[in-house]
């Protein structure tokens, strides 16, 4: 047996192996093999040491020194360096934080590098109920330029040009949409702000109005000027408090400055703008729904065309845009349409606000340049995934949009690319997903959601997401039936030809998406009655690891149906006749003993 | 009061003299991030620790205010201390302990509470 002179303790638990250990593990033996070192140099996989952030690991004996984050290209200069020459690789040693700059800049850390701040500009940097603070910021100086210098063309002209589309979710070009509701007859006009944001884990449009308000005011102000409307709404969810309180008095502070209200600026525009709060169902964000509840009607969608821009609020020309799209504007006007249009990509210009939420270190509001790939979204602005665990999905653009798996990780955030797959870019939620996520348990999740949230109006709509439901739901009971899966698709198909509005049309993207991208993952379920992730409560069991298990007793107190027993220190086991799959045992257990399968 | 165009400038201005750093009396602003993440994670009681703070010392040049979410909700409650002629600090997940001692070690002595803090400088706008 050879007298090894060095052990390497590769960490080969989960965390390290969903990073890549065992690839780290061969590309090591490889590289000791080529430089004929495996009799001096031997690779030992451990089991966790508890460093999963930093991982795969590797520790050198009997140096005593760490490394983190190997990656196998690291691996041949490290064995020349260290294993040869005998020179530690510093740059892929582990540093204890005190070590490291103790406080790094703003501008170098991994969320906020990437981002570009434009619609929130002015955020966690002023007080949004103070409108000087803002006007100390340059704030309204876009309408000053506007109402004095420029006319209803020349802004939607450089609006135009700009490239802005709709960040509400359908992405229209927004100077296309101004110019209609400007050339449409009629001597009253209207704008909108729709505010009402009902997309589950999106909070974009609540920061955009409760850190800068008067970005908002000031983009409708332009917008009413350019079409010729005098009359303004905002139409915001009524479980924004913050949001509605820092509006209203964004409108009465600008009032009393003559921003809004007669003769703004002493020019003959007047604009009026009021607060409405949302009707409470996702359909009101709408558009077509929208100005129906404005109206005091039934919130449900009508035909279009005519669009609203040709008949809206009260049957007049009205210009609805979402509050992303309105903060855009101010700097469009100051700065130009050609500095806009230089940032993002080809289709898509500007930046975009997502709310990044699920399993991400970091969860938050970012503001990015279109183009910016989802990996950079999840792994550098999002910081990866939380307790080593593995990627799964990223879903974006919510009830409407899809799931994109690890291989669409490269994809560019714009409005062509994720249309191609299959997704939308949608009003800027992401929710990121890893390995305990059942994709079909998601998929059934958006369809509860969108079938809850149908108004009732289209029957495809109302019964086919029924329909979804109940077929997602017997999967994920483990009575799912062959054929499920095309009638899955055959129904998606049938629900968007025959609903009116976007939510019936896009309501089973996230079934289509995650067919298409997990289909592995339907088939286990609905084939083997098994489910991957160890989500779906009829398909999974949980036992006891006996030769791990060391009797410490603690998932015999948690457990709540009193169905695991065993003496004390010695190998408990769980009853599954009566187990309730509640997963107490196995979030106590200290070794891992409590497997689930 | 109706403002004209040129009045913008004028506000901006003395906005300039009496907040900003640079130029006004101030030798410190202390702002508490306050969206409603902010808030649900406790951002109110960070305010009032802060108060407490500037009432216990009297601190007469030290200028206490708020403002939306900084971005980063999972590290809530935030707040950013920016003393005159330094880089702001952002502090993050901060408790009523850390309150006191940020402000008596920063704002008070002027040394950053390394431990507390995520990072220093401004995120890139425009
Ligand atoms: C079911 C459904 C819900 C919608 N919810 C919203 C919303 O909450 N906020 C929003 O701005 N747009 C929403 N929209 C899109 C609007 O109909 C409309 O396209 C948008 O307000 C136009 O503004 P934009 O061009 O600035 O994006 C929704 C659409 C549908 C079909």
């Amino acid at each position: 047996m050879p007298n090894y002179r060095m052990n390497l303790m590769l960490c080969a638990g989960t965390g390290c192996v969903s990073n890549k250990a065992f690839e780290l593990k061969d590309a090591l033996e490889e590289e000791l093999a080529k430089r004929e070192l495996a009799d001096e140099i031997r690779v030992v996989a451990t089991g966790c040491q508890g460093f999963c952030a930093q991982g795969p690991i590797v520790l050198v004996e009997p140096e005593g020194i760490f490394y983190q984050l190997l990656r196998p290209a690291d691996v041949p200069h490290l064995v020349e360096e260290h294993f040869v020459k005998g020179r530690p690789v510093e740059k892929l040693m582990y540093r204890p934080a005190e070590d490291a700059d103790p406080i790094p800049n703003i501008g170098d850390i991994g969320f906020f590098e990437k981002q570009q701040l434009v619609a929130l500009a002015n955020r966690g940097i002023i007080d949004p109920e103070n409108i000087d603070e803002y006007i100390a910021r340059g704030g309204y100086t876009a309408l000053a330029k506007a109402v004095t210098e420029m006319t209803g063309e020349e802004i939607i002209a450089e609006v135009k040009s700009s490239g802005l589309r709709g960040r509400g979710g359908a992405g229209f070009p927004t100077g296309q949409k101004w110019e209609f509701a400007r050339n449409a007859e009629g001597d009253v006009k209207y704008v909108i702000c729709n505010a009402d944001e009902g997309d589950p884990g999106a909070f974009m449009d609540r920061s955009v109005v409760e850190s800068d308000p008067h970005a908002v005011l000031e983009g409708m102000a332009i917008g009413a000027y350019a079409i010729g409307a005098s009359r303004g709404f905002v139409y915001i969810r009524d479980e924004y408090p913050l949001a509605t309180m820092r509006i209203v008095k964004a409108i009465k502070d600008a009032t009393e400055y003559g921003l809004l209200g007669e003769n703004i600026f002493g020019t003959d525009f007047s604009l009026s703008i009021s607060v409405n709060r949302g009707a409470g169902a996702f359909v009101c964000g709408e558009e077509t729904s929208l100005i129906s509840s404005l109206e005091g009607k039934l919130p449900a969608p009508r035909v279009r065309p005519p669009y609203p821009a040709i008949s809206g609020y009260d049957g007049k020309p009205t210009n609805i845009n979402n509050v992303e799209t309105w903060a855009n504007i101010r700097h469009i006007i100051n700065r130009g349409a050609s500095w806009f249009s230089s940032i993002g990509t080809e289709t898509s210009k500007g930046t975009k606000v997502f709310s990044l939420v699920g399993k991400v270190n970091n969860t938050g509001l970012v503001e990015v340049p279109m183009g910016v790939t989802l990996r950079e979204m999840v792994f550098d602005i999002g910081g990866g995934i939380p307790d080593g665990k593995k990627f799964k999905a990223v879903q974006i653009g919510g009830p409407s949009g899809g799931c994109m798996p690890e291989s669409l990780l490269d994809l560019p955030i714009d409005y062509e690319s994720l249309k191609k797959v299959g997704s939308i870019v949608g009003s800027g939620g992401l929710v990121v997903m890893d390995e305990d996520n059942c994709m079909v348990d998601v998929a059934r999740f958006f369809q509860e959601f969108t079938q809850k949230e149908s108004c009732g109006k289209c029957v495809p709509c109302r019964v086919g997401t029924r329909h979804l439901v109940d077929i997602l739901t017997r999967i994920c009971e483990g009575e799912g039936k062959p054929g499920d899966i095309r009638r899955l698709q055959e129904l998606a198909v049938d629900i968007k030809a025959g609903s009116l509005c976007g939510l019936g049309q896009t309501a089973a993207n996230p079934v289509l998406t995650t067919i298409e991208f997990f289909r592995e993952e339907y088939e286990a379920h609905i084939n083997e009655k098994r489910c991957p992730a160890a989500v779906c409560k009829a398909l999974i069991s949980y036992r006891i690891d006996a030769d791990k298990c060391t009797g410490c007793g603690k998932c015999k107190v948690a457990c709540p149906v009193n169905v695991i027993t065993g003496d004390r220190k010695e190998a408990h086991s769980i009853d599954p006749s009566g187990c309730i799959r509640c997963s107490m045992c196995k979030d106590v257990c200290p070794v891992d003993a409590v497997l689930v399968s | 009061m109706k403002l004209k165009p040129e009045d913008l400038e004028k506000i901006a201005e003395r906005m300039r003299a009496t907040t900003s750093l640079r130029d006004g009396e101030w030798r410190a602003r202390i702002t508490v991030h306050m969206g409603t993440c902010g808030i649900a994670s406790g951002a109110r009681e960070i305010m009032k620790a802060f108060l407490k703070q500037t009432g216990d010392q009297e601190e007469q040049d030290v200028m206490l205010t708020t403002s939306g979410c900084a971005g980063l909700c999972s590290h809530e409650p935030m707040a950013t201390v920016e003393l005159k002629g330094e880089p702001p600090i952002k502090y993050v997940k901060l408790t009523e302990a850390k309150v006191t001692k940020i402000f008596q070690d920063h704002v008070v002595g002027g040394q950053v509470v390394a431990e507390y803090a995520l990072g220093k400088g401004h995120e890139r706008i425009g």
